[in-house]
């Protein structure tokens, strides 16, 4: 039998949305190869999540163990490496996330399994895949494939990337898979969870984000862009590089690793729009996009486009505003 | 302590125009400007900020051509103590995975208590090679970092997760941890801080002064090959705002009051 692995993601007891994602894109493979979708889920008393997976695949691969309450690079590949050299897989799905991009990588090197990593398309094509990964920042999309046939094929998929399509429940049979941990001390141990502090206004709560991203190139260039929010009565908020150089704090960051937000009005200052961004402000009502690269992959999710130089033309926008405002 | 740092030399395309060349197989690269991975530059800050603390040697490799000279010297002047470079033709066309493995078996032979690797470069973005070197070695990983403790015979490491969350978490030493951007700020390095620089020999390795066979390296060393690149579909775009300034600013106030963006 054919069979597809997906490995779900969970993190302080709920799914993430990437499991749902690859168990959507793995339903599409497996059945178009005429094989079986697993789902291998691991962690402590989580039988919940294994009921709440059992409608989307054809059975749920269940290894529980105190061990495996949280996430750890040196159990998950143990418990794997076991599961995938018994079941044979022709293909283990792994989300390409703060975790998968943490055990993927060393997993498949340790079963000497081909990797691709980070794809945005996966395709069954000619016993082996066809995949889609973007290279330099997302500017630009590859066709790739696996260099040589191979029984079984592991792949990371971008979060986001894929869409959850609804389709009928499947079977879905609950299978429990004995752990194969001990007591063996681990080199790498898992502490806490902290949050990132809290800001002194909370983005995911303003109507207007005004967001400045690369191309504000100083930090003496911000005072200009809160004239602007301000005169609308919106929030400054920033993409990653922004708070990479400390010019705003992690808590005004919008993307996969900051905030999410939906606000009815969306600007993007200087904001290309990579991927992880975007990830987080799609969800706008109206997207205004400025930026001087006319190829900026942010005019594809934004509905008002401007390609122009931020310093030439957001004083005038903001002149403008406040001169129509008193008027 | 005794840091390894990898490093690539990239082109900077964050800012560029950039176009597909004849091959189709990738980006028109003479008119681009070229620099350390911006993952990396933080990697090679740490290494020299944890050095400062505690004493210790920073050796800094890199898998790529003469190019890449410009790169490692830009991590002597930043403070590292040694740089070695790998290069071969049978390199070329090498995944992720073959570059782990030219790497790892440079760290081989070397006595290390730490190796730091940016969590991703900004061309290709694997965002695998210091996890898989981490393997090769057999030394335990923490990835996407961003904050280092050291502590006695191991390290106190926050990794960075999802919405804002970080998990921090404990490793043995020997390790390596790659290291996210945004965990310090990498210093300005001058002109005058390369010259000193300038003269410090940076020697070269092959694949055969690694031991590794040329099916082991290089596109055949590899688990995925480029088939072709192409432009991404930008989805329906958006409405282009065009005019002289003043008329865009009307515009975009018009837009902000109707979508209920002006009290």
């Amino acid at each position: 039998m054919k069979e597809i692995i997906v490995v779900a993601e969970h993190r302080q007891g709920e799914l993430r949305d990437v499991t749902w994602e690859m168990l959507s894109k793995g339903r599409e493979l497996s059945e178009g190869l005429g094989g079986e979708l697993s789902v291998a889920l691991m962690g402590k008393d989580v039988k919940n999540l294994a009921e709440a997976l059992k409608p989307k695949a054809n059975r749920v691969l269940l290894i529980e163990d105190n061990r495996l309450e949280f996430y750890n690079s040196e159990t998950y590949e143990k418990v794997l490496t076991q599961l995938i050299t018994e079941r044979k897989p022709m293909l283990t799905m792994i989300g390409h996330t703060a975790t998968g991009m943490d055990f993927a990588p060393s997993l498949a090197a340790h079963l000497k399994i081909p990797l691709a990593t980070d794809l945005i398309g996966i395709d069954a094509k000619d016993e082996t895949f066809a995949l889609t990964r973007q290279i330099y920042g997302g500017k630009i999309n590859a066709s790739v494939s696996f260099l040589k046939k191979a029984p079984q094929y592991m792949a990371t998929l971008r979060a986001g990337a894929f869409p959850v399509a609804e389709k009928g429940p499947l079977p879905g049979e609950i299978v429990s898979i004995p752990s194969p941990l001990t007591d063996e001390a681990l080199a790498r141990r898992f502490l806490e969870y902290v949050e990132a502090a809290a800001g002194e206004v909370d983005i995911t709560q303003a109507d207007i984000l005004i967001a400045i991203g690369r191309g504000i190139k100083d930090a003496e260039n911000i005072p200009m862009v809160k004239e602007l929010a301000d005169s609308l009565g919106g929030v400054l908020a920033c993409s990653r590089p922004v708070v990479d150089k400390k010019w705003l704090p992690k808590s005004s960051q919008v993307g996969t690793s900051g905030k999410t937000v939906k606000p009815k009005i969306y600007v993007a200052i200087g904001i290309s729009g990579a991927f992880q961004h975007v990830a987080g402000m799609k969800g706008a009502g109206t997207i205004i996009a400025v930026n001087k690269d006319p190829k900026a992959p942010i005019f594809g999710v934004a509905q008002y486009g401007i390609v122009a130089d931020l310093f030439k033309i957001i004083p005038v926008i903001k002149d403008k505003v406040k001169e129509l405002k008193k008027s | 302590m005794n840091i390894i740092v990898c490093i690539k030399r990239v082109p900077d395309t964050a800012d560029a125009d950039i176009f597909i060349d004849k091959s189709g197989k990738d980006i028109e690269k003479s008119g681009l400007a070229f620099d350390l991975n911006e993952w990396d530059s933080y990697a090679i800050e740490e290494a020299i900020q944890l050095k400062e603390k505690l004493g210790g040697t920073v050796t800094v490799l890199s898998a790529g051509g003469e190019d890449s000279n410009e790169s490692l010297r830009k991590c002597l002047a930043m403070g590292a103590d040694d740089a070695f470079r790998l290069s071969d033709p049978a390199f070329a066309g090498g995944d992720g995975l073959a570059t782990a493995r030219v790497l790892a078996e440079a760290i081989r032979t070397r006595p290390f208590d730490l190796i730091l690797a940016g969590t991703q470069a900004e061309d290709d973005g694997y965002g695998q090679v210091g996890v898989v070197m981490a393997e090769m070695l057999g030394v335990p990983h923490v990835s996407i970092v961003n904050r280092i403790e050291v502590q006695e015979k191991k390290i106190k490491a926050h990794r960075e997760l999802e919405g804002g969350l970080e998990e921090v978490v404990e490793v043995d030493l020997p390790a390596l941890l790659t290291i996210q951007t945004g965990i310090n700020e990498p210093r300005y390095v001058s002109i005058m801080g390369i010259r000193k620089v300038a003269k410090k020999e940076i020697k070269a390795f092959g694949a055969s002064d690694l031991n590794l066979k040329p099916e082991e390296v290089g596109l055949s060393g590899s688990d995925i090959q480029l088939e072709k690149v192409f432009l991404p579909l930008v989805g329906e775009g958006a409405e282009m705002l065009e005019g002289k300034p003043e008329e865009i600013a009307l515009k975009v106030f018009d837009i902000l009051r109707d979508k209920g963006g002006v009290a």
